[in-house]
């Protein structure tokens, strides 16, 4: 345990210097993070406001909280480790990774965990000074932000162990933008990136609340927008903790087949 | 005797890799119906070495060195045979034996690009966790040996490739593995450079009795430190022996280099002449009589420059090449 403190301490200041040398892409990513859902949210309360104010039960000023809010929320829980691990397997470093006595999935952690806080406090600024302009409609009681902590620390486990699992089909393939084209846009549409799940037909709500998206981002803006019962809240968390328990065993069982793999075919 | 460090014993390594004729048929063809072919880069090797040994491992490119060297470091599973490194199977990568070994590869970098590779050292401190103490102590050795003093505290993309190798080398060796595998150690580094990454492998190897395997074209390399080699050609073993009963063996010649200005000389008395462009004549001769044939060019004809030379280490391999399949 000790040894595993000592080696993240490590890792966080390494990747906090690496990050640092990386500020400009940082900050694309972040411009990224900014217009996505500045454009949604422009469109949704463009149509509220030609529909009288209102699309479904979101108003005008509750689009501009659940954009904003969802800003800051795929922010914390974004990965870039799907356009990467190619890149690893193809240039080498990932066998640099393997003959180390410990798994690659440390430092990755530790390098999206130091890039966002590097890049949060930014981003909150970003927008609180677009909330500024967009007045969103945004009163949560407190227990929502306490509730919000382990919300956030569980999407970002789901989001971050679903990726690195997926990001692992370069062992097989060489056309794993394909793979990630379409997981983009299960997540853009079902973990209310391009709109609230609410405003979705009954049967795309359903497939969200059995899928593991909604999870890593629907759920967690909603809390926060306070449009979550305390009771529903709860089971909200153990339907995420269920699914960072099926992630890690996916992630296992998948690496330990890549690996295979990946030793066989040519390292 | 001491139970071997490193042992193999038939191992073998078969790639499966798809191929097709160039062109659109053969493309939408191949969408239907694939056509592999095995390859076999390793076919049925076996050496052991003992604790403390510095090995030469030789052959030409694509003879199976770096896939040996990925099988005993645990990167690649072998297709048959079986490995063994300080009592462990290489490719079940268990930590404690990935704390025990080294694999540095000329071109293949550890060492995070875009900072110092000082942040790189302390990193793998934490990985091996390397006592505090022993880490000191042992990088200021491998600063004071590899001369890299200046260098620890710019960013490696900022380094030249020979600073970049000896950072490498001491990142790869700060754990102090008892097995290091250096595949190419020197590729593309200045004569200087070679020296000192030479001298210091050495160094190592004396001052922590480790096993060391290494693969080189540079015969100084090999020459320098290995006094045992085992030679590779398509995947098979060929020698496994003392350097110098190989080069013996096998290079009974040495070549010299001679400048006249001219090549209207006859010089057949002196040797076989092998070639002659722009009044340099390239003799052949037999390894004793070297000093002889030197003395004689000297003393009978006006000679510009001349030079005395090794056959390259692929020519004395081409050569146990050429005598087994003889």
């Amino acid at each position: 345990m000790k040894a595993l403190t000592e080696l993240y301490a490590q890792q966080f200041k390494t990747t906090f210097a690496m990050m640092l040398q990386y500020r400009a892409a940082l900050a694309i990513w972040m411009i990224g993070h900014v217009l996505e859902p500045l454009i949604y949210l422009v469109v949704w309360s463009t149509a509220a406001s030609s529909r009288g104010g209102s699309v479904g039960d979101y108003s005008t000023r509750e689009f501009a909280a659940y954009f904003l809010t969802m800003m800051l929320v795929n922010h914390v829980t974004y990965t870039w480790i799907m356009w990467e691990f190619e890149y690893r397997i193809r240039h080498g470093s990932l066998s640099a990774a393997l003959l180390r006595p410990v798994h690659p999935i440390h430092s990755d952690i530790a390098d999206n965990v130091s890039s966002k806080l590097i890049t949060l406090p930014f981003m909150i600024i970003i927008a609180a000074g677009l909330a500024l302009l967009f007045h969103p409609n945004l009163s949560p009681s407190p227990w929502v932000f306490l509730a919000a902590i382990p919300v956030l620390l569980l999407a970002f486990a789901i989001r971050f162990l679903f990726e690195w699992t997926l990001a692992q089909a370069a062992f097989w393939t060489t056309r794993v933008s394909a793979i990630n084209q379409i997981y983009f846009v299960l997540v853009l549409f079902l973990s209310g990136q391009i709109a609230p799940l609410s405003l979705f037909p009954r049967s795309v709500q359903i497939a969200a609340e059995w899928l593991p998206f909604r999870w890593m981002i629907g759920f967690p803006v909603e809390l926060l927008l306070g449009r979550i019962a305390p009771v529903q809240a709860m089971t909200g968390v153990g339907v995420q903790v269920a699914w960072v328990i099926l992630g890690l065993i996916l992630l296992k069982a998948v690496w330990r087949r890549g690996v295979r793999t990946y030793s066989a075919v040519g390292a | 005797m001491t139970s071997p460090v490193i042992h193999i014993h038939n191992l073998h390594k078969t790639y499966v890799v798809s191929e097709r004729e160039s062109g659109i048929l053969a493309a939408v063809q191949s969408l239907f119906h694939r056509h592999t072919k095995k390859i076999a880069a390793v076919d049925g090797i076996s050496f052991d070495l003992a604790p403390g040994e510095v090995v030469g491992f030789l052959g030409p490119n694509g003879a199976g060195k770096t896939t040996t060297l990925k099988m005993l470091s645990g990167l690649l599973h072998p297709t048959e045979g079986e490995v063994s490194v300080l009592g462990h199977v290489p490719w079940k990568r268990e930590k404690l034996f990935l704390r025990q070994i080294a694999l540095v590869m000329g071109q293949r970098n550890q060492l995070i690009w875009d900072i110092p590779a000082l942040d790189s050292f302390e990193l793998n401190r934490a990985i091996y966790r390397i006592p505090t103490e022993d880490y000191r102590r042992l990088l200021a050795e491998l600063t004071e040996l590899l001369e890299l003093e200046s260098v620890l505290r710019k960013p490696v993309r900022n380094l030249s490739l020979g600073e970049r190798m000896k950072c490498e080398i001491a990142a790869a060796l700060l754990h102090r593995p008892g097995v290091v595998f250096l595949d190419e150690p020197t590729i593309g580094l200045d004569v200087t450079m070679q020296r000192r990454i030479r001298t210091f492998i050495a160094e190592y190897n004396r001052r922590f009795g480790a096993t060391i395997l290494l693969t080189s074209h540079y015969m100084a390399d090999v020459e320098a430190l290995c006094k045992r080699v085992v030679v590779i050609h398509h995947g098979r073993l060929l020698f496994d022996g003392d350097l110098a009963e190989l080069v013996q063996k096998f290079t009974p010649y040495k070549t010299i280099a001679v400048q006249l200005g001219d090549c209207q000389f006859d010089l057949r008395s002196y040797g076989d002449v092998v070639s002659c462009t722009d009044g340099q004549f390239t003799l052949r001769v037999p390894k004793a009589e070297t000093a002889r044939v030197t003395e004689r060019l000297l003393a009978d004809l006006p000679v510009i420059d001349l030079l005395v030379e090794d056959p390259p280490i692929e020519e004395v391999i081409e050569r146990v090449f050429a005598q087994e399949t003889a």
